[in-house]
Formats: structure tokens, sequence, C-alpha cells
């Protein structure tokens, strides 16, 4: 049995999430799967995700692999990465696809009306690059991690709920968005953290050791979104 | 505060073997490229580049294990390069571990390629680089393609050819000024931002960097999303590091 399982459905560079958490959980078994029966029996389940959310969604159910992300994420210590946090949402702008409805909100594109900075330089999209990412919430996976430590993104859409209970971080580009997502035993982001050297490798490491409990409660004192 | 401009440094790689010289020209060994990639991100690069420069296609699959090698342990973004032809190139350089792929000459030979990667692997693993030489005697400044490491005019617009490449899924743009490149006599700001203003994706800015001024004025006056430099970090006249405290000092927001 497998400590951690990757989902793999043949979206993007899934071996460099997994050289990630191989790099920080020394001894523990990692497999990149898309076997749901492999997937079902890992103790810790990580949904990543790269390219358009349509193609990502179809071709999760071209491989069979929607109700196996649906119980892992119901149960186990669930860490979406990407379109993975993207995913977890009820609908996407991004060719009007349905998500996985674990989460409710939407995915949205960056507004260009909305793309310039406080000097009124046109801000790019694709959002790419290292942004600050401010915890809103006291959560196992930000430990050992300054607030406002910088992640690395590359993204054209962010996700928007209505429920400001779920929100565990945020960043600017130019205005707040959504970047991390708590609830229960899910924990998801917009970011890469296997891309983002020592604090990336950090919250890989805390997910590790997270036995997937989560009570919302102490939130951080410049935590709210409006910021 | 808000995103950081990049500095990214750029490595060549020869046969399997990451090398330093001018120009093709007296390569010599810079040594294990684990240990340069580790060097680079422990100053603080935000990306890191490598560019194939082997001149036989029968060497160039060398560049994989190095690859795999350096993403097993350096945990920042990897951008590969040099003489990626069809899809099947960009998918094994993505499974041994790059993050991006990005395609030069064969964008030219094969439009529809950029196309199919966007596609298949999507645009953020997409870069498609421009190298570009100022039109002599034009009015307005214009600039045009070449290919095959600058050597071959193609009559294309470089800023045309740019709109065309975002709207053909590229992600990125990394654009080289052949005037500037190996000069030392800072990046073609006019260029860089002809670039920036006209496209809508990030823009590197590579060729010409010969001091800390040079980083300053590609993102400030030319506007470039991040910045691109070899000879000046290999030869350690610069660390990352110094660039970024300059550019902090200079009120350009970077990653610290």
């Amino acid at each position: 049995m497998a400590d951690i399982a990757v989902i793999d459905y043949g979206m993007g560079n899934i071996r460099s999430v997994a050289k990630a958490i191989e790099h920080v959980a020394p001894g523990k078994s990692v497999v990149v799967s898309d076997d749901p029966d492999e997937i079902g029996r890992a103790k810790r389940v990580v949904f990543p995700g790269q390219g358009a959310m349509p193609d990502c969604m179809r071709e999760l159910d071209a491989r069979g692999l929607r109700k196996a992300v649906l119980d892992a994420a119901e149960r186990k210590p669930f860490l979406g990465l990407c379109i993975g946090l993207q995913m977890h949402f009820e609908q996407s702008e991004e060719g009007d696809v349905e998500g996985l409805a674990l989460l409710p909100g939407r995915v949205l594109r960056f507004p260009a009306e909305r793309m310039f900075d406080d000097r009124h330089a046109r801000l790019k999209v694709p959002h790419m690059g290292w942004n600050e990412v401010y915890q809103t919430t006291a959560h196992p996976l930000w430990a050992g991690i300054e607030d406002g430590s910088r992640f690395y993104f590359v993204h054209s859409y962010y996700v928007e709920s209505g429920d400001q209970t779920l929100v565990a971080g945020f960043s600017r580009y130019p205005f707040a968005f959504t970047c991390a997502v708590a609830r229960n035993n899910i924990f998801a982001v917009q970011f890469h953290p296997e891309k983002s050297q020592t604090a990336g490798l950090q919250l890989l490491s805390n997910f590790v050791g997270w036995d997937g409990v989560f009570r919302p409660g102490a939130v951080h004192a410049r935590g709210a979104v409006s910021a | 505060m808000s995103l950081a401009k990049r500095i990214i440094p750029c490595l060549d790689v020869n046969a399997g073997r990451v090398v330093k010289g001018v120009n093709f020209v007296g390569l010599r060994d810079a040594g294990d490229p684990v240990e340069i990639a580790r060097r680079y991100d422990e100053q603080g690069a935000d990306e890191l580049c490598f560019l194939d420069i082997t001149a036989s296609s029968d060497d160039r699959g060398l560049i994989l294990p190095i690859i795999e090698d350096v993403a097993a342990q350096v945990f920042i973004p990897l951008t590969v390069g040099g003489g990626v032809r069809e899809v099947g190139d960009v998918r094994r350089l993505l499974n041994s571990g790059a993050d991006k792929v990005s395609i030069n000459t064969a964008a030219v030979l094969n439009p529809g390629l950029v196309e199919d990667a966007a596609g298949r692997f999507g645009s953020q693993c997409i870069v498609v680089a421009i190298d570009a030489r100022r039109v002599p005697g034009s009015a307005t400044p214009q600039w045009e393609v070449y290919t095959h490491g600058g050597r071959k005019p193609t009559g294309l617009d470089a800023l045309e050819w740019g709109k065309r490449m975002q709207r053909a899924g590229a992600g990125e743009i990394l654009l080289t000024s052949m005037d500037r490149d190996g000069t030392r006599a800072g990046f073609d700001l006019a260029l860089t931002r002809a670039f920036s203003d006209t496209l809508e994706v990030p823009i590197i800015a590579s060729g010409g960097v010969g001091g800390l001024q040079d980083f300053a004025d590609g993102i400030a006056k030319g506007g470039a999303d991040a910045v691109l430099a070899a000879s000046v970090f290999h030869y350690a006249e610069l660390s990352v590091g110094q660039v970024k405290r300059f550019l902090a000092d200079n009120q350009i927001e970077v990653r610290l």
C-alpha cells in the first residue's frame, strides 16, 4: 500500500510533483497512479492538474478516475494543486465546463479590464511567477511557513466562492483572489508548491505529516480577503 | 506588493555537459549541472533555463538525464530549449522534468507545432523563443525574426510573429535581441518595450546584459516580466542575489 498516491490522468507534469514529495518524505512510498484501486488504498492523495480545465475533466472521466477522486476527497488527507484546486468547484468559465462540485463556487478568468497595476502598467495573463501568499486561517499545512511567503504561480483563471469559511489564503493580482482553500481533510492551492523552493517543500512536508484533521478557528490578524 | 519580476540564469548544454563559451567558440566544461543549478537556486534564481546547443541531433537526447537530475534536486521552474522539433520532443523534455519547453526554429518551419504542443500540454509550458534583429534603415523601428541560432533571416516581422505565436498558444515569449546578444551593451529596450506593450503574455528579455543597471532597465524601461542572462552569472561577475538586491533598491519587486 502506497503512503502517497499522485493521481495521473495524463495532464501535465505529474512527475515534478512526485519528485518533490519524495524529496520531503524519504522512506515513504510515493506512486504516480491512474489505477482507482491503488489510489483507493493509498493513505493520502495528491490531485494535481495543468493545462485547461475542460481537458482535465475530460481526461479524468476518460480514465474512469472521477469516483476515485471523489472517494479520496471524502475521507483522506487530500491535496489539490493548480487545476486540481479549480476542479473542486462547481463550474469554470474556461470552456464553460462543470467541475467536481466538492466545494461551492466558480472558476473565473482574470478580467482584462482590471489587469493594471497601481502605476497603470498592464498586467500579463497568465499570472506567471512568484507572488506573496497571505494565510487567512491557521492550518497545519501552513506550519513553519511565514505569512506572505512567495510561491510560484502560473494560471489564467482563479476560484471564487461565496463561502468565505473555505478560504485559507489569498494573493493579489492586482486584486485579492483566493489561492488556498481548506475544508475538513481537503487542502487545495492555486500555486505550485513543487516548484516553490523552500516554502513549497515545507507545505508538501506538512501534508505528508498531516492527519487530515482541520478545525477552523484561529484567524490571522491580517486575514480578511477584502484587504 | 505583488508579483515579483523574475531573474533567470541560462545554462548552455553541449552533448550532455554544461558548458561555457562565447558564440560557440572555445566551449569549456562548466562543471556538474546539478551543482551549478543548485548554486543558482541558492542565490535566489526564480527559474532556470537550459539551452541545448548540441550541433549533432544524435547527441541531443543527452540533455534528458541532466534535466532529470536537476529536477530531482532543485525545486524551481525549469525551462528547456534548443533542438525541439516535434511534439514528441516536447513530451520527452516534460517527462524528464522540464516545466516549460522553449520552441524557436521549429515554430517557424512548422507553425502548427506551437498550437499542437499548447493544445496537448497546455500554454503554461510552451515558451516561444524569438531571435530578433533590427531591420536597418526603417523609419519606425522594425525587427526581423532569425532562426538557426540567429543565422537565418526569415522575412518575418518579429512583432507580428509574436502576436501570431500568442494566438497559437504560447504562454510566454523569450525575446532575444541578436544585435545585442554577446555585446554587453544592455537589452534592446525598444524591442522589449514593443513586445511588452503589444502582447498579453509575459516577456522574458534576453541578449546584451553587461551589468546591474541593464537588468533594471530591461524591467523598468523595457517592461520585461523576466530577464535572462548567461555569461554575467557563469563567470561569477554577478550573483543572482546581487542583481536582486540592486533591483529591490531601485523599487523593482523581486523575491528576496
